[in-house]
C-alpha cells in the first residue's frame, strides 16, 4: 500500500549539495519520523518525497511504482504544512473538499467523506468558519481533515505543531498518534524535537548534513546510539560526554552516560564535584554539577533531593549504561 | 492618547489643520455654486445677474452632456477593464523568476513616470500617426491601409492612451499583492492536485480580489477627470465624441467664456462622481472588510 523506497536519492542547490546521498526504506504502515537539528535537511527530505522539488539525483519508489518524475498530485500523497497552509478565503468545509473537488469527485461523494472527515476530527460544528475564525489546533485539525479526504498512500507532516502552545502541542501529538493507529497508514512525520520523534515513532530517521546518522526504533536509539550526534541528541537532558583520563579508565576516547544513569550521594562514589545550578521538578531533580578533573556532567534523579547551589555530592556512572565511542565518535560495542 | 487630557490637548493640536482642510473644500465649492446661478459670461464682464436654475437646464439639455456622460463611463470602465486584466496578467508574468528581473521591472514601471501631456504627444505623434506613426508603418508593412486612429475611433484612442499609462499602476499593485501569497499555500494545492488554472482561480484570485479593489477604487477617482490625454490629442473631437465631463466643462468656460454654465456642469460632476462613489463604497466595502 504505502510503502516508500529512496535510493541513493540526492539534492544539490547550486554548488551546495544539501542532501548528499540518502538511502531508506519505509514501510507501509509505519510512522516514521525525520529528527534532526535545523538545516540538517529533513524538510529537503520530505519535500523530495513529496514531489515539491525535484531530485537531483537518484530514484525515489512510491508503492513498488517509480515515481521520482510524477508530479506531486499523482504520487498519492497528503501534506500538512508547518503554517497549515488552509486557503483562507475558503470555509472549513470547501478546505477540506478542494482535494476531492480537483480531483473531479461527485458532489454526494464529496459531502459524505467531508462530513466523515470532519467527525473523526470533532470539526462537525466549525465546517462553515473561515480558517481566521479556529483557533490553532482546529486550523491544524482542519489541514489534517484535508490530507485524509484523499485517503492517501501516505501522510507528510512538516514540523506540524511547532506553531501550537506546548499544552496544545502535547494533546495534538496524542490526536496524530491515535490517528496512526486508526487509519494505519504510513505517516512521515519531520521535527527538531527529539520528545516528538520518540513519543510518536515507530521508527526514528536522525539526520546530520543532509547523511542518515542511524535509523532505528526510539528505544534502539536511545539504548544503542551508532555514534556520538546520534547519542547527544536523543534522551533529555542530553548525554554527557567525557574525555581524557576517566574515559580512558573505560577504554574509550569519549566516553558518554546519560544524567539518568548518574547514581547521586551525598558520601561517596566515583566522582566528586560542586552543585552549579539544582533544578527541581518535583517529579525530578537536575543537578548541574561541575566534576573535578571532568567538568559540567548533568545528572538526574527521581524525585526531590535536597541539595542547593555549592554543596558537594559524589556522582557514580551505572557500568552496565556507560556508551563508549572512538576517536572518530562511532560506538564501541 | 491614554488620559483625558492628552486626548483634548490632541484634539487642540488637529484643529488648525482640519479647519484649515475645512475652508480649503468649503470656499471653491462656495464659490462655484454661487457662480452656477450667475449668469457670467467671460466677454460681457460686470454684467453678472441672478440666473436662477436656467444654468443647470441648459448645460442638462445640452446633447454634449450625454455624450460627455457616456464617454465618462466609457473612459473608466474601458481603462479599467484592460489596466485589471493586463495588470493581472503581467504581475503573473513578473512573478516568475527570470533573468534581469530588476530591469525588466522598473521598464514596465516607466510609463507611469511620464506625464500625461507627453505621454499623450508620443501617442499622438509617434504611434497613432497615419503618415509617421509606428502603427501606420506596420499597417503599411503588410501592404493594408493606415487607419487614422485619433481621428476615426477617438474614444478608443483616449482609452488606449490613458490604459496604457494606468498599466504600471495596477502591475505594480497586483505584483506586490502576488508576492505576499503564502509559498505553502501553493504548495498545498499542489499537492491537493490544483493544476495551474485552478490554482489561479482557487487561490491567487481571491487572494488579489482586496489588491483589485484598491485598483478600481483609485483608478476610478482619477479616471473620472482624465483632462490632458484629450486636450493634447482630440481636443474632444471629432465633434464631441471624445469629450469627458470635465472636458466639458473646460470648454464651457474657456472656450464659449460662459463661467456661469461651466460652473452648473461642474457641480453637475461633483454631483455624478459621489453618486458613483456611493455605489463603488458600497460595493467595495464588503470586500475590504473581509
Amino acid at each position: 500500500m504505502g510503502s516508500i523506497t529512496l535510493s541513493k536519492v540526492s539534492k544539490v542547490f547550486g554548488a551546495h549539495a544539501v542532501i548528499p546521498s540518502i538511502d531508506l526504506d519505509i514501510n507501509n504502515g509505519e510512522f516514521v519520523v525525520f529528527v534532526g537539528p535545523s538545516g540538517c535537511g529533513k524538510s529537503t527530505l520530505l519535500r523530495l518525497i513529496a514531489g515539491l522539488e525535484d531530485v537531483s539525483d537518484g530514484d525515489i519508489v512510491i508503492d513498488g511504482k517509480n515515481a521520482t518524475e510524477l508530479p506531486p498530485a499523482q504520487r498519492g500523497l497528503s501534506m500538512v504544512f508547518q503554517s497549515y497552509a488552509l486557503y483562507p478565503h475558503m470555509s472549513v468545509r470547501s478546505n477540506i473538499a478542494f482535494p476531492l473537488k480537483m480531483a473531479g469527485e461527485d458532489k454526494a461523494v464529496i459531502d459524505k467523506k467531508v462530513a466523515d472527515a470532519a467527525r473523526v476530527l470533532n470539526l462537525t460544528d466549525y465546517l462553515d468558519r473561515k480558517p481566521r475564525q479556529l483557533s490553532g489546533g482546529q486550523r491544524q485539525r482542519v489541514a489534517i481533515g484535508r490530507a485524509i479526504v484523499r485517503q492517501p498512500k501516505a501522510f507528510l507532516f512538516d514540523e506540524p505543531l511547532s506553531n501550537l502552545d506546548a499544552a496544545l502541542r502535547v494533546n495534538m501529538r496524542l490526536e496524530i498518534s491515535q490517528l496512526h493507529q486508526d487509519l494505519k497508514t504510513t505517516m512521515i512525520y519531520v521535527t527538531h524535537d527529539q520528545v516528538e520523534a520518540m513519543t510518536m515513532a515507530d521508527k526514528i530517521v536522525v539526520l546530520n548534513r543532509g547523511r542518515i546518522e542511524q535509523v532505528g526504533s526510539p528505544l534502539e536509539l536511545y539504548h544503542k546510539p551508532d555514534n556520538l550526534f546520534v547519542a547527544g541528541f536523543i534522551g533529555s537532558p542530553r548525554m554527557n560526554f567525557v574525555n581524557g583520563a576517566a574515559a580512558a579508565a573505560h577504554q574509550a576516547h569519549t566516553m558518554g552516560i546519560r544524567p539518568e544513569h548518574l547514581a547521586l550521594s551525598k558520601d561517596s562514589g566515583a566522582w566528586q564535584g560542586t552543585v552549579g545550578v539544582a533544578e527541581h521538578l518535583g517529579s525530578d531533580t537536575f543537578l548541574h554539577v561541575n566534576v573535578d578533573g571532568i567538568g559540567t556532567v548533568t545528572a538526574r534523579v527521581s524525585g526531590d533531593f535536597a541539595v542547593t547551589h555549592g554543596d558537594r555530592v559524589f556522582l557514580t556512572p551505572d557500568p552496565q549504561r556507560v556508551h563508549r565511542f572512538d576517536d572518530k565518535g562511532l560506538a564501541i560495542r | 492618547m491614554a488620559t483625558l487630557h492628552t486626548r483634548s490637548a490632541a484634539r487642540l493640536m488637529i484643529a488648525p489643520s482640519v479647519l484649515l482642510l475645512l475652508a480649503w473644500m468649503i470656499v471653491p465649492l462656495a464659490l462655484t455654486i454661487y457662480f452656477s446661478f450667475l449668469r457670467y459670461n467671460l466677454l460681457m464682464p460686470g454684467m453678472e445677474e441672478f440666473a436662477g436654475f436656467s444654468n443647470y437646464s441648459y448645460f442638462l439639455t445640452d446633447p454634449a452632456f450625454f455624450q460627455a456622460i457616456f464617454n465618462t463611463l466609457a473612459i473608466v470602465l474601458g481603462v479599467l477593464f484592460i489596466t485589471v486584466i493586463g495588470g493581472i496578467a503581467l504581475a503573473l508574468l513578473l512573478d516568475q523568476p527570470m533573468f534581469g528581473q530588476g530591469i525588466v521591472r522598473i521598464l514596465v514601471i516607466a510609463p507611469f513616470l511620464i506625464m500625461p501631456t507627453v505621454a499623450a504627444l508620443v501617442w499622438k505623434n509617434m504611434f497613432m500617426n497615419p503618415v509617421n506613426g509606428l502603427f501606420a508603418w506596420v499597417a503599411k508593412l503588410f501592404g493594408l491601409q493606415p487607419f487614422d486612429f485619433l481621428a476615426n475611433a477617438p474614444l478608443l484612442s483616449v482609452i488606449l492612451i490613458v490604459a496604457w499609462q494606468w498599466l504600471p499602476f495596477a502591475t505594480l499593485i497586483l505584483l506586490t499583492a502576488l508576492q505576499s501569497l503564502d509559498e505553502e499555500q501553493k504548495e498545498a494545492a499542489q499537492m491537493d492536485g490544483a493544476g495551474a488554472w485552478s490554482r489561479f482561480i482557487y487561490l491567487v484570485l481571491p487572494h488579489l480580489s482586496r489588491a483589485i479593489t484598491v485598483v478600481i477604487l483609485i483608478q476610478t477617482i482619477f479616471l473620472l477627470s482624465v483632462f490632458a490625454e484629450i486636450l493634447v490629442t482630440t481636443n474632444g473631437g471629432p465633434g464631441t465624441q471624445s469629450t469627458n465631463l470635465t472636458f466639458l466643462v473646460y470648454a464651457q468656460a474657456l472656450l464659449q467664456f460662459d463661467v456661469g454654465g461651466a460652473s452648473a456642469g461642474g457641480i453637475i460632476a461633483v454631483i455624478l462622481a459621489n453618486i458613483v462613489a456611493f455605489f463603488l463604497m458600497r460595493m467595495i466595502g464588503k470586500t475590504l472588510e473581509a
